[in-house]
C-alpha cells in the first residue's frame, strides 16, 4: 500500500463553491444587464417581464429542488405554496386598486371594494381583507401563512411518517383541495378569475405608459436579488451539518434515525423553508404576470414545477434555475408556435429526460466527457486504492 | 454480578400470527461481550428491533440500565432517543451513507448534538476532528477517507459501519453480522477489534460465522435462540455440546411445530 495521499478534508467543497459561483454571477448579470438593456431599448418591456416571470419560477424549481433533490421528499403540490404567497400579496395589490376599478368609475362602487367582491354583493371589505392596506402586512403573510400551513402539514405528515409516494399523493390532494376552496366565490378570494387589473404597487403605477416598465424593472430586479440570496442560503446549507444530515435522509432515512438524529424535525425545518422560497416566487410573480387565479394551485402546476427541476437536474444549485428557465422559454415558443402540442412536447421532454439522462441537463458535460474518454482507449493503468473516489459533479 | 445495562423479561412480539419472538429474557451485564446465534427465522433482527425501538413488543418488559436512578422503559421511547440514550446498533446489511463521503459518515455519527438548529451551526471542533481521524485509522480507512463511501467494497463498508457505531460513542454495541462479506483475514481482525472494546462497552453480537464466535466468545457466554426463545445459554464449548442445539441446528429429529 502506497503512502496516504494528503487530500483536502471536505472534497466537495471547491466543486460547491465553482457551482456557486457560475449561479451568482449569471444571476448578477441577469439582475444587472437586462434592466439596462430594457432602460436603453435594446430589449422590449414584454421580454423582461417574461424573465421575470422565468426567475420566479425558478424560485418555485428551487423549493420543489430542495425538497425533492437534496431531502427526497417528492412534493407534488409545492404550486400551492408558490400560489398562496401570490394571494397574500394579491390581495395588498386589489386593495391599491382602489377607486381606479371598473365599477367605482361608473359610481357602483363607493367605498373602492375590489370588483369581484361589488360584483358579488358586498358593501364593505371584509374584515380579514383589512390589515391588507398595509405593505408591510401582506409581505409578513407572503411569509407566514405558506409557513404556517407547512408546519402543520408536514408536522402531521413527518410525525405519522408518511414517506415516498403516499407522502407525493398527500401533497397533491392538499393543493387540490385547496384549489376547489379558491376557486369558491363565497371564499371571497375572486373565485375562479382569482386577482387581476393590478395598478399600483407601493405608490408605483404598473400599467402607465411611462413609469410602468420602471416598476416592472424594479420588480425583476427585486426578483433576481431574491434568487440570488435564496441560491446563496441554499449553498450555505449545502456546506452545515444540517446539509449532510438532509442528504443522508435522502439516502437512508433509517440510518439517520438510528444515529439519534430526529429525521422528523429535519424534514420539517426543509419543508417550511421550502414554502416560503416557494412563496416569495408567487408573490413577486402576480405583480409581473398581472393575474393570480386557483389554476396555479391545479396539481398539474406543481408537476410541472417537478419537471423542470427534473429536466435541469436535481440535487444541484444551479439545475433547477435552468429547468425552469429552459422549459418556460420553450413553452413559451411552443405554445405560439404548435399550441395543440406543447404537452405532448413536455411528456416526451420528461421522459427521454428519465430514461436517458436522470442527471438532468447539467449532467451532459459530464456524461459527455466520459463518453470521450471512453472512447480513447485507457493509456494510464488504474492507480489502485490511493485514488480519490470521484465527486459527484 | 452487577446492575444488567440491557433488561429484557418475558417478551413476545407476533407478526401476522407469526411469533417472532416468544416469552424472551435476556440480560446483559456491564463490559460484557455477549453472542446470539442461532438459525435463520429464530428471532435474532426482530430481537435487536425491540431492543432499539424499531418494533414495539406485544407483551413483556425491555429496560436499559442507568448508572445512576431508575432503570429506562425503552419501549416509551422512539429510535432516535433510543440511540441517544446510548443504545447504538449496526444493521445486518450495511447501512452506510453511500453518497457521503467515509469521512463525513464519520462527521454524522460523531457523539453531539443531534438538534436541528445546532447542526446548522456546527464546527468541528479539533477534538471531534482527531477523534475522526483516530476512527479512520483504527477502521482501516485513513486512505480513502474521501471516497463516496458507496464504492467502498463490502467489508470495508461494515468496518465503516462500525466505525460510525464506535463514533457515538455508546455504552451498548449491538452488532449484528459484522463479519458478513468479509474476508477471513478481515474476520479475524473484527473479532480483535470487538474483543478490546468489551469492558469500555457492553457488546451484543449476532452471528452465523461459528469460527468466528469461537474466537469472540472465548470465556464469555453465548446465547442460542430458536424460535423466538433462548434455547440455551452458556460458554462456546458447552453450547456446541448441547444436544438440543446440535439437533436445532444440523436438524435432526423435529424441527417444532412450523
Amino acid at each position: 500500500m502506497s503512502s496516504p495521499p494528503t487530500v483536502p478534508l471536505r472534497p466537495l467543497v471547491r466543486s460547491r463553491h465553482r457551482e456557486f459561483l457560475v449561479v451568482g454571477s449569471i444571476l448578477g448579470l441577469l439582475a444587472v444587464g437586462f434592466p439596462l438593456s430594457n432602460a436603453h431599448g435594446w430589449m422590449d418591456d414584454f421580454t423582461i417581464t417574461l424573465w421575470g416571470k422565468y426567475l420566479c419560477y425558478a424560485l418555485l424549481a428551487v423549493s420543489v429542488d430542495l425538497l425533492w433533490g437534496y431531502t427526497g421528499l417528492l412534493s407534488l403540490g409545492q404550486a400551492l405554496f408558490f400560489s398562496l404567497g401570490g394571494y397574500m400579496f394579491g390581495m395588498y395589490l386589489m386593495l391599491q386598486i382602489g377607486m381606479l376599478g371598473s365599477y367605482a368609475k361608473s359610481g357602483q362602487n363607493p367605498n373602492g371594494l375590489p370588483d369581484f367582491m361589488v360584483f358579488l354583493g358586498h358593501t364593505f371589505l371584509p374584515a380579514f381583507w383589512r390589515p391588507f392596506q398595509s405593505f408591510s402586512f401582506a409581505v409578513s403573510m407572503v411569509f407566514v401563512l405558506p409557513g404556517l400551513l407547512a408546519l402543520v402539514f408536514g408536522f402531521l405528515a413527518f410525525r405519522s411518517r408518511i414517506k415516498g409516494v403516499y407522502f407525493s399523493i398527500l401533497t397533491q390532494a392538499l393543493t387540490y383541495g385547496a384549489a376547489l376552496m379558491f376557486f369558491r366565490n363565497d371564499f371571497t378570494m375572486g373565485g375562479n378569475n382569482g386577482f387581476t387589473d393590478f395598478k399600483f404597487i407601493l405608490g408605483h403605477s404598473l400599467v402607465e405608459k411611462g413609469s410602468g416598465p420602471a416598476t416592472m424593472r424594479g420588480l425583476f430586479v427585486v426578483t433576481a436579488v431574491l434568487l440570488l440570496l435564496v441560491c446563496l442560503g441554499c449553498h450555505w446549507l449545502n456546506g452545515t451539518k444540517f446539509g449532510l444530515v438532509r442528504q443522508a435522509i435522502r439516502d437512508g432515512e433509517n440510518r439517520v434515525l438510528f444515529s439519534g438524529y430526529a429525521t422528523a424535525n429535519y424534514k420539517l425545518f426543509v419543508f417550511v423553508a421550502a414554502a416560503m422560497i416557494a412563496a416569495v416566487g408567487g408573490a413577486l410573480f402576480v405583480p409581473q404576470a398581472g393575474i393570480i387565479n386557483p389554476d396555479q394551485m391545479t396539481p398539474d402546476k406543481s408537476i410541472e414545477a417537478v419537471i423542470w427541476v427534473a429536466v435541469g437536474g436535481r440535487g444541484t444549485l444551479i439545475g433547477p434555475i435552468i429547468g425552469a428557465i429552459g422549459v418556460n422559454a420553450l413553452k413559451s415558443w411552443a405554445t405560439h408556435a404548435y399550441p395543440d402540442s406543447w404537452l405532448i412536447i413536455l411528456g416526451l421532454i420528461s421522459l427521454m429526460v428519465v430514461m436517458f439522462l436522470p442527471g438532468g441537463v447539467v449532467s451532459l458535460p459530464a456524461r459527455l466527457a466520459e463518453l470521450w474518454r471512453r472512447r480513447r482507449p485507457a493509456t494510464a493503468p488504474a492507480t489502485g486504492v490511493t485514488k480519490p473516489a470521484p465527486d459527484r459533479a | 454480578m452487577s446492575h444488567p445495562i440491557l433488561l429484557v423479561e418475558d417478551v413476545s412480539k407476533t407478526y401476522d400470527g407469526f411469533k417472532a419472538i416468544s416469552d424472551l429474557t435476556f440480560y446483559l451485564y456491564p463490559g460484557e461481550l455477549r453472542t446470539v446465534i442461532g438459525p435463520n427465522g429464530a428471532g435474532k433482527s426482530t430481537f435487536f428491533d425491540l431492543i432499539t425501538g424499531r418494533a414495539r413488543p406485544d407483551k413483556g418488559k425491555i429496560e436499559f440500565g442507568a448508572e445512576a436512578g431508575p432503570n429506562k422503559d425503552l419501549t416509551n421511547y422512539s429510535e432516535y432517543e433510543i440511540n441517544r440514550l446510548g443504545i447504538g446498533r449496526k444493521f445486518q446489511t450495511p447501512s452506510v451513507f453511500v453518497e457521503h463521503t467515509v469521512y463525513h459518515n464519520l462527521v454524522l455519527s460523531i457523539k453531539g448534538n443531534r438538534g436541528v438548529f445546532a447542526s446548522l451551526f456546527h464546527r468541528l471542533s479539533s477534538t471531534e476532528r482527531d477523534r475522526i481521524d483516530e476512527l479512520l485509522k483504527l477502521i482501516r480507512l485513513d486512505n480513502k477517507r474521501n471516497w463516496k463511501s458507496g464504492l467502498l467494497a463490502h467489508g470495508e463498508k461494515q468496518w465503516l459501519e462500525i466505525g460510525m457505531l464506535l463514533a457515538q460513542e455508546p455504552k451498548v454495541l449491538l452488532v449484528d453480522e459484522p463479519a458478513a462479506g468479509m474476508t477471513d483475514e478481515e474476520t479475524h481482525r473484527t473479532g480483535e477489534l470487538l474483543i478490546s472494546l468489551a469492558g469500555r462497552h457492553s457488546i451484543v453480537v449476532i452471528e452465523h460465522d461459528m469460527a468466528f464466535v469461537k474466537q469472540i466468545a472465548r470465556d464469555n457466554p453465548v446465547t442460542v435462540l430458536h424460535q423466538g426463545h433462548v434455547l440455551c445459554e452458556g460458554k462456546f464449548e458447552e453450547v456446541q455440546a448441547n444436544p438440543k442445539v446440535r439437533e436445532v441446528y444440523l436438524g435432526r429429529g423435529k424441527h417444532g411445530t412450523r
